[in-house]
């Protein structure tokens, strides 16, 4: 596979991340943004695997299958499980309605792109041309945990954002030492264990998972 | 050698004439097929025209002169535009009087003139589908003209023939930045040429439906010249598509034989499209008037991102 076949590749798989974040923004249903956080996660496992190949750097196979297993498989799981026990079903309120926060969601990309500019026009690798989409999905899945209040549809948001952190970093310096992201593998898997368990807590005190209620917490005034 | 070229000219306006009913029955034909009705074949849209045109024109007493004129600029408009867009060859003199962006603002002449002529007659029907289809233009056209900048970056040109050559005789390159102008460009296709998400072209109920409630006073000549130009509107919105992202096989200049092929791969094409045409229609359920502007939005959005990754990632 020559290269510039390979950074072609990488591209369309960098604008289908991109095509997820903005996804995980319109998409109503929780089930539905389970999916396609699902997809994300097989879009980056195969990006890296792309760039693991044509750079030679072999501990980037591993980063891809722990991806694979961690963001396409098990995470998704561990969300739908949950979703079936607290029996969550209905449509996710957005703060700010959907065409608004598609606007946001583009400007921010813009934003990205100008930010990353100057370091795209420094960098020789092959995959600099995707570290402004990385910042974007970053920036994406911050604009969705904001917009949103609804605690599943925010871990998914704050899920997004790792997404794009991990491809930033491969992007930006072919993937972070293997200690790095073996912890930040494990870190995640118990972030999501620990989720479950607040989920569980939020949904029998108050009923519900919308973090509105939260207010309710304040003391008199 | 102009001579020729003029005659490739003439020959496109016939194509465009008389295979969009083609078209449009082939459309007509396998969507019933796949839904389990009985069709009328592939020509019964060439007998509904002839039928109507057979019949005698009866007009609102209240009628203007624009209720009589439209169908006729309707018509005209439609044709004028078949004539920039390359079907079978790119060798067409015609063509470099319109770029893409004048091709949108043709189809903005022959919205202009339907919505006219439905608030003319002065029902409540006419009025209610001019207002949707005004409501829905506004957010169609931006997304539209996002998809085709994107392309024409791609190909740095705004003429349509450029473009083709560009795109289909250049370099073969995986541009993500066409996928999502491409999708754009269906999402659009289906609102402009009223297909099931947005519009269903088969309805009769009144309060759902949009291009047919303007054209409800029309009868005789008029709604037949209404009809076919609708027909072609679809027959040429297929073909931008084809011209525009998959312009392999269109023949570039003067050479006979490759302008036969390039008649008979448009056939092919067209016949593809069409089949996925019907699949998103059967596959998708007419959508609520209101959520038109989240589906007309993420056109936008699909656009402005092709745009966007064609600085970012090409």
């Amino acid at each position: 596979m020559p290269t510039s076949f390979a950074a072609q590749i990488n591209s369309v798989m960098a604008a289908l991340i991109l095509l997820t974040a903005f996804g995980l923004l319109t998409q109503r249903r929780i089930l539905g943004l389970l999916n396609l956080f699902a997809w994300q996660g097989l879009f980056l496992g195969v990006s890296t695997a792309i760039v693991g190949y044509v750079t030679g750097v072999h501990h980037l196979f591993i980063s891809s299958i722990l991806t694979l297993t961690l963001k396409v498989v098990l995470l998704p799981w561990i969300l739908y499980a949950l979703i079936r026990k607290l029996n969550i079903k209905k449509e996710i309120e957005t703060l700010v309605n959907i065409p608004g926060t598609m606007l946001i969601g583009i400007a921010l990309v813009i934003f990205s792109y100008h930010l990353t500019a100057p370091v795209t026009q420094l960098s020789t690798l092959v995959t600099k041309s995707t570290l402004a989409v990385a910042l974007a999905t970053v920036m994406l899945g911050l604009l969705m945990m904001v917009t949103r209040h609804h605690a599943v549809t925010q871990i998914i948001g704050f899920l997004a954002m790792e997404n794009g952190l991990f491809f930033a970093a491969t992007s930006a310096t072919y993937g972070m030492p293997m200690v790095v992201e073996l912890g930040v593998a494990l870190d995640l898997l118990i972030a999501a264990f620990i989720f479950g368990i607040f989920f569980f807590h939020i949904s029998t005190t108050f009923d519900s998972l919308d973090v509105e209620q939260m207010g309710k917490l304040k003391e008199g005034d | 050698m102009i001579a020729y070229s003029f005659t490739i000219e003439a020959v496109q306006v016939l194509i465009l004439l008389f295979a969009a009913p083609a078209f449009a029955g082939w459309v007509k034909t396998v969507k019933c097929r796949m839904q389990g009705r009985t069709y009328a074949g592939v020509f019964q849209p060439y007998r509904d025209i002839a039928r109507l045109f057979a019949k005698e024109v009866i007009l609102a007493e209240n009628a203007s002169w624009i209720f009589r004129v439209t169908p006729y600029i309707i018509f005209g408009v439609t044709v004028m535009i078949g004539g920039i867009i390359p079907l079978i060859s790119t060798d067409l003199p015609f063509a470099s009087t319109a770029d893409v962006i004048a091709l949108v603002m043709l189809f903005a002449i022959i919205r202009f003139f339907t919505a006219l002529a439905g608030m003319d007659i002065g029902t409540a029907f006419g009025g209610m589908g001019s207002s949707r289809e005004m409501t829905i233009a506004s957010l169609a056209e931006p997304a539209m003209l996002m998809a085709i900048f994107t392309v024409s970056l791609a190909s740095r040109s705004t003429s349509l023939t450029e473009m083709v050559q560009v795109i289909g005789q250049g370099e073969f390159i995986l541009r993500p930045s066409l996928a999502f102008a491409l999708l754009a460009f269906i999402m659009v296709h289906l609102t402009e040429t009223g297909r099931v998400p947005v519009d269903n072209p088969a309805t009769h109920l009144e309060l759902t439906m949009i291009h047919e409630a303007m054209i409800l006073e029309y009868s005789g000549r008029h709604l037949a010249l209404i009809e076919w130009a609708s027909m072609m509107k679809l027959f040429i919105f297929s073909t931008l598509g084809i011209a525009v992202f998959c312009p392999w096989g269109i023949a570039p200049s003067g050479d006979f034989v490759a302008i036969l092929v390039a008649f008979v791969l448009l056939a092919a094409k067209l016949a593809v499209l069409g089949v996925i045409l019907v699949l998103i229609e059967t596959g998708l359920a007419k959508m609520r008037l209101f959520r038109l502007t989240e589906y007309l939005g993420s056109a936008f959005l699909l656009a402005t991102l092709g745009m966007l990754s064609y600085f970012i990632l090409e």
